[in-house]
C-alpha cells in the first residue's frame, strides 16, 4: 500500500442493481470494515473522485448518467464494477431492459464478482484499482501531462 | 413572490444510495411542486418468467431488492405454493418468520443510519451500521449470505437452523438491546434531531388513506394497517402481534414507528424461538403450477403483493409484484408540496424509498 500518494476518494453510482451491492459498498465505509483507514472517503461529487464504483448493469435510461459521471471525473481515474450485474448483467442477463455489464458503456479496470459482492471483495477490488490508478498517474507523468491541468480541463 | 425555478434532485445525489429523479419546482426556498421521474433501475424481471422455471423464479424475485430480499423470496415462494396447494411444515413457517423479522431489523437499522446521515449526524450513522453488522453476522451464520440469502424455496427452506443456534440468536438480540436503546434515545430525545424532524412533512390520516400509503408511512399517520395482523403469512397469529402506530404523521412519527418496530421485531423473534416446533423444514414439491394465487405480506417498507399464475407447464404465465415504495410515492409528492428545499432529503428518506423495488 506504500504506493498510495494521496487519499483516493470514491464515488458510487447504482446502475440497475438490486441494492444488495450498494448497501455492501456503504457497509465498507462503516466501522466493521472501515475503508477510511486507507484514506478512502465516499464523495457525492464526481469532480472530487478518483475511483468510480458502479453497481448493477446499465440500461437505456441510465447509460447517459453513468457516462456523464465518468466524463466529469478528472484524470487519472479508475472504474470498479462491483457485483456480477455490473460485470456481466448476472441473473438479469435476459431481461429486456438490460444492455449488459458496465463495460458496454465505459471502460472498466477492475471487476468484483459476487451476488452480492462481499465488503472484503469490494475493498480488495478498490485496492487493486489503486494500483491501476498509480500506473495511470505514472503514464501521465511520462507523457508530461500534469494532473492539475487535466482537472482544470475536465471542469471546462 | 420569487420566480419559479426547477432544481433537479438526483439521480446521482449524495443522500440517495439509489437513483431517483425529482424535479423540484421552487419559489424562493419553498417547493411548490415535485415531479418524480423513475425508470433508472427498471430491469423488467417479471418478464423473466418466460425464461426461468418456477423454482428458479423465487431466486429472481428475491433479487428485486437487496434490503428486503428475504420477504420477496418468501412472497414469491408462498404465491407459488398457494397455487400448487403445497402445505409448508410449521417449523419452516416459524423459521421464515424469524428470518423475515431479522431482515426487518437490519432494514430499519440501515434506514436509521441513512436518516442520521441525511441530517448530518455522521457518528450516529456509523453507530447504527455498527449494530446492524451484528444482525448481518447472524444472517450470514444461518443462511450463508449477508444480504441475498436464497434460503427460501418452493416447499419450505433450503436448510434448517438448529435450536441451539436459535437460542444463541435470541441471546445476541437481547444483548444488543441496551446499545439500541442508547442510539434510539438520540433519535427520540436529541433537540437537534427533533428540530429537523418534528412537524416536517406532515401527512394527515385522511391523506394517508386517500393516497393508499402503506407500511410505516401509513402507521406514522395513525392508520393501523399491517399485513402481519392478518393470518395469511407466517406465524404472527401465535405471537400476539400488535402494530406500532403513531398519530402525528410527520417525519418524527415515521421515525418513531420504525424505532418501535425494531424493538418489536426483537420480541417477536424471541417469542418465535421459544415456541418453534420440531420437524422437517421442507416438503417435496412435484408437478407444475396450475391456477393462480395472490399473497400479501408486510415488508419492512409496507405491504407487498405477489401474484402467480401458471397453466400446467414448468414456466409460469405471469408473476406480478406490487411493492410498498410504489404506493408511497404519491404520499411523498403530496408532502413535498410547500416544504422547505432543505427538508427535501429528509422527506424523501422518511418514506424509506426503495427504488429497486419500485421499478423492478
Amino acid at each position: 500500500m506504500s504506493y498510495i500518494a494521496k487519499s483516493p476518494w470514491v464515488i458510487h453510482y447504482d446502475g440497475s442493481s438490486c441494492n444488495g451491492c450498494d448497501i455492501e459498498v456503504l457497509a465498507c465505509l462503516t466501522p466493521m470494515y472501515d475503508v477510511e483507514r486507507f484514506g478512502i472517503i465516499n464523495t457525492g461529487n464526481p469532480k472530487h473522485a478518483d475511483v468510480f464504483l458502479v453497481t448493477g448493469s446499465v440500461n437505456e435510461q441510465n447509460k447517459d448518467v453513468v457516462k456523464q459521471i465518468y466524463e466529469q471525473m478528472p484524470e487519472p481515474k479508475v472504474v470498479v464494477a462491483v457485483g456480477i450485474c455490473a460485470c456481466s448483467a448476472g441473473i438479469f442477463k435476459q431481461c429486456y431492459n438490460i444492455m449488459g455489464g458496465v463495460d458496454s458503456v465505459i471502460p472498466v479496470d477492475v471487476y468484483v464478482p459476487g451476488c452480492a459482492a462481499r465488503p472484503e471483495a469490494i475493498i480488495d477490488g478498490v485496492v487493486k484499482g489503486l494500483a491501476v490508478l498509480q500506473e495511470k498517474r505514472d503514464n501521465m507523468k511520462k507523457l508530461g501531462i500534469s494532473e492539475e491541468k487535466t482537472e482544470e480541463g475536465g471542469e471546462n | 413572490m420569487g420566480k419559479k425555478t426547477i432544481i433537479p434532485f438526483g439521480p446521482q445525489h449524495p443522500v440517495l444510495p439509489e437513483p431517483v429523479h425529482i424535479d423540484l419546482v421552487v419559489e424562493d426556498e419553498t417547493v411548490v411542486e415535485a415531479i418524480p421521474s423513475i425508470g433508472f433501475i427498471h430491469r423488467g424481471l417479471e418478464k423473466l418468467v418466460e425464461k426461468r422455471d418456477y423454482t428458479q423464479m423465487v431466486y429472481v424475485i428475491e433479487r428485486i431488492c437487496g434490503i428486503c430480499s428475504f420477504g420477496h423470496g418468501w412472497g414469491a415462494a408462498s404465491a407459488i405454493e398457494g397455487a400448487m396447494n403445497v402445505k409448508v411444515p410449521e417449523r419452516a413457517e416459524y423459521l421464515r418468520t424469524i428470518l423475515h423479522e431479522l431482515s426487518r431489523l437490519h432494514s430499519h437499522l440501515l434506514w436509521l443510519g441513512l436518516l442520521a446521515d441525511a441530517f448530518g449526524f455522521e457518528s450516529l450513522f456509523m453507530h447504527c451500521w455498527r449494530i446492524r453488522e451484528t444482525i448481518l453476522d447472524i444472517l450470514e451464520k444461518t443462511t450463508g449470505g449477508r444480504v441475498i440469502f436464497s434460503i427460501c424455496k418452493v416447499g419450505g427452506l433450503r436448510k434448517d437452523i438448529d435450536n441451539e443456534t436459535l437460542r444463541e440468536i435470541s441471546e445476541t438480540l437481547e444483548g444488543i438491546k441496551a446499545e439500541l436503546k442508547d442510539i434510539t434515545t438520540v433519535f427520540i430525545e436529541d433537540d437537534s434531531v427533533k428540530n429537523r424532524l418534528c412537524g416536517v412533512g406532515v401527512l394527515s390520516k385522511e391523506d394517508a388513506i386517500e393516497l393508499c400509503a402503506v407500511g410505516p408511512v401509513a402507521r406514522g399517520s395513525g392508520v393501523g394497517q399491517d399485513m402481519r395482523m392478518t393470518d395469511n403469512h407466517g406465524v404472527y397469529k401465535d405471537l400476539d402481534f400488535e402494530p406500532v402506530v403513531e398519530e402525528a404523521g410527520d417525519c418524527y412519527a415515521r421515525c418513531k414507528v420504525r424505532i418501535g418496530e425494531v424493538f418489536q421485531s426483537i420480541e417477536l423473534i424471541k417469542k418465535a424461538v421459544d415456541k418453534i416446533p420440531d420437524g422437517p423444514v421442507d416438503v417435496p414439491v412435484k408437478g407444475n403450477v396450475e391456477g393462480e394465487y395472490m399473497v400479501r405480506l408486510e415488508q419492512p417498507r409496507g405491504e407487498a403483493y405477489y401474484y402467480a399464475k401458471g397453466a400446467g407447464t414448468k414456466f409460469l404465465q405471469r408473476m406480478r409484484v406490487r411493492t410498498p415504495t410504489n404506493m408511497n410515492i404519491p404520499a411523498l409528492v403530496k408532502i413535498l408540496q410547500g416544504c422547505d428545499l432543505a427538508d427535501v432529503p429528509m422527506m424523501v428518506l422518511t418514506i424509506d424509498p426503495c427504488i429497486s423495488c419500485t421499478e423492478r
